[in-house]
């Protein structure tokens, strides 16, 4: 308990004297949750991705039956709402149900996996052109302007063809394909901070430019690209899903929405929940991260927030 | 200032701009023949050096090792990559993608046959996709913050987030299964096939131009659905896009003077706001067509479209590279195109970002 009574733990946060870095680092985080809580739908966002997240974790405990030995004999293509079966089964009796809950997993494998290559490649791509400048900085926009101007989910598709399909292989041209705006992002933002006094101050100190580039400049384009990659997600969630349909992705019998999808199609005139429900599931969890990253744009970057 | 002197003067300008647009067009050579460029090189590397042997690709693994290396030597994979590298570059400049192993057609005869249902689906979507998408995006700019902003913004959201080949299993099965509003996949009735002669591939000119109204309805029907599911996601783009710009435009100084002038709220958004917010409009509908060509991968293989979408999924089931090689370059040569020409039209309408 604080010895004012008056000061309370919200004036602690929001003081324009901060006592310490600590003080201020909290106080900060603090305001950026104040903007992003009062947005309702990217608090939604927010929900729905934690709850992914723990449905991916707690997937063993929370579903009902195996998600890939089902019971072919007794239990093929019920609907929804059958007895044990809330979502009804497929055509080789696995629950519909727990199938989505272990599908969460591979979800979240993919964007994890794609965001850990990717991001991190568009980043020191982007600060060392931004940085470096000159014919550096020329060629590797070059680069990346040309791989921009590729169609990501052509190029992703003629990758996996070529490497075989399989779920680590969608990951890699995915993640291939997606690096280009990282870096983009990366190297205005670093235009920016590249003359600053903090830097000048630095150099003068004598750090390396390698110092420079990974403790001073990386950290400040680090919100920016976060926001960008959350918005990214969605859109890597469905390019594997479309992997998955064409049975480029993850192969069976994993659980993988886009193959589920796939493999529902072959009822979808008569046992029309076999393909709809993985639909809703990859519809619910990419529209979660579009709220979250319009959410974080807004709360992270409040220059863009009348857009 | 004489008249010499002021012509004197319109002349040297002359000669700077022109000065301007040559520096800007060698620029836009440079950047097409480097993307170009760019895209060869990634397929050739797919192509080449990623899969296990072409060779035995060809040949399969049981071919005695005489064969396997006389047919190394015929196709060219003793050379340096280098070399191989100009060769490649040289067929597909030229055009020649190989033989489709499916269809046993060079690959180019292939696209040139396939390629026209694709154009037809992406520009009959993107024509929905900006019809609905520009009223819409202007609508949630005009009552900014109200129940028809957010209306058109989940709309919006809904885009970004479904995935295609979903929604048009399911559009399916209530349009076609159910209602029977549309008809069966494809791209004709197989009634027409036969007596329907296309010039220009594409079917819903075709049949126009030559007043066959029966063809051209059944062809209507078999395209609406397909098309409006991509001009939904192109709408999803287009209108969140006219919502930002248009409210930049309405913000700006020259609204209020059209306001204080008198003129009616109608004049002001429809002829005022959206003409300067149409300047990067074109940009964005370029740019979503673009996108619509690769979206209908996913789309055509719903509903059976025998377009290129089709075309490469087939023959990525079937492992035929060159075909799925071939699909890709002109996919990609499409976009890059495109890219560049919306960039191109965005300076020509804009007469801020011209060259001085």
């Amino acid at each position: 308990m604080s010895t004012a009574p008056s000061q309370s733990r919200r004036e602690w946060l929001l003081s324009d004297r901060p006592q310490s870095r600590i003080q201020a680092r909290l106080g900060r985080a603090y305001m950026t949750w104040l903007r992003f809580s009062s947005n309702r739908l990217a608090v939604l966002g927010l929900l729905i991705i934690i709850a992914l997240v723990l449905i991916a974790i707690f997937a063993d405990v929370l579903a009902p039956h195996d998600p890939v030995i089902g019971n072919l004999a007794g239990a093929r293509l019920l609907p929804p709402g059958s007895p044990g079966y809330l979502l009804g089964t497929d055509d080789q009796g696995r629950d519909i149900l727990s199938r989505l809950l272990h599908g969460s997993r591979l979800t979240l494998f993919v964007i994890v996996l794609v965001a850990i290559i990717a991001a991190p490649v568009g980043l020191l791509v982007g600060a060392v052109s931004g940085y470096v400048g000159g014919w550096v900085d020329a060629v590797l926009m070059r680069i990346t302007d040309i791989f921009l101007a590729f169609p990501k989910l052509v190029l992703a598709l003629a990758f996996v063809a070529a490497l075989g399909p399989g779920i680590e292989n969608a990951i890699l041209a995915i993640a291939i394909t997606s690096w280009p705006p990282y870096a983009r992002i990366a190297r205005a933002e670093t235009l920016t901070v590249r003359n600053s006094d903090y830097i000048a101050a630095v150099r003068l100190m004598g750090a390396s430019p390698f110092r420079i580039v990974l403790r001073h400049v990386m950290p400040m384009c680090m919100s920016s690209l976060i926001v960008r990659v959350t918005l990214d997600m969605a859109g890597i969630i469905l390019t594997a899903a479309g992997l998955g349909f064409l049975g480029l992705g993850a192969q069976p019998p994993l659980p993988e929405w886009g193959a589920m999808i796939a493999s529902g199609r072959r009822f979808i005139l008569d046992q029309w929940w076999v393909a709809t429900m993985p639909g809703i599931a990859i519809l619910i969890v990419s529209l979660g991260f579009n709220l979250l990253g319009d959410g974080l744009r807004d709360a992270l970057d409040p220059r863009e927030a009348g857009q | 200032m004489s008249i010499s002197d002021t012509s004197q003067l319109v002349a040297g300008r002359k000669r700077a701009r022109a000065k301007g647009w040559a520096a800007t067009i060698a620029r836009f050579l440079v950047v097409m023949v480097t993307t170009y460029l760019g895209l060869l090189a990634v397929t050739f590397f797919i192509g080449r050096v990623v899969p296990i042997d072409p060779v035995l690709a060809v040949l399969g693994d049981r071919a005695p090792a005489h064969v396997v290396e006389r047919v190394r030597e015929e196709m060219g994979l003793n050379r340096p990559l280098y070399i191989q590298f100009y060769y490649y570059l040289r067929d597909a400049l030229t055009g020649n993608f190989g033989i489709s192993v499916l269809t046993t057609n060079p690959v180019m005869t292939d696209i040139r046959r396939v390629f026209p249902a694709t154009m037809e689906l992406a520009t009959v979507g993107t024509l929905i996709g900006s019809l609905f998408g520009v009223p819409l995006g202007v609508l949630a700019a005009v009552k900014r913050g109200s129940i028809a902003d957010q209306i058109v913004r989940v709309v919006g959201l809904i885009g970004y987030s479904v995935p295609i080949f979903w929604l048009a299993l399911l559009s399916l099965l209530l349009f076609y299964a159910k209602l029977q509003w549309v008809a069966f996949p494809g791209r004709i009735d197989i009634v027409y096939e036969y007596s329907f002669t296309p010039v220009t591939g594409f079917y819903l000119l075709d049949s126009a131009w030559q007043g066959q109204w029966d063809v051209f309805i059944d062809v209507f029907r078999h395209i609406i659905l397909p098309a409006s599911l991509l001009g939904y996601f192109s709408l999803a783009y287009i209108s969140r896009m006219t919502r930002s710009f248009m409210l930049n435009e309405l913000s700006q100084e020259y609204i209020v003077a059209a306001r204080a002038k008198g003129l009616s709220e109608t004049r002001i958004i429809w002829g005022h706001a959206l003409r300067n917010a149409a300047v990067p409009l074109v940009t964005v509908i370029a740019l979503s067509y673009a996108g619509l060509l690769e979206g209908s991968v996913l789309t055509e293989t719903v509903f059976s479209w025998p377009g290129l979408g089709l075309y490469i999924t087939n023959s990525l089931q079937n492992a035929d590279m060159n075909a799925v090689l071939g699909g890709t370059i002109v996919i990609g040569s499409v976009f890059i195109a495109i890219n560049i020409l919306s960039d191109l039209l965005y300076r020509t309408l804009d007469p801020r970002t011209r060259a001085r």
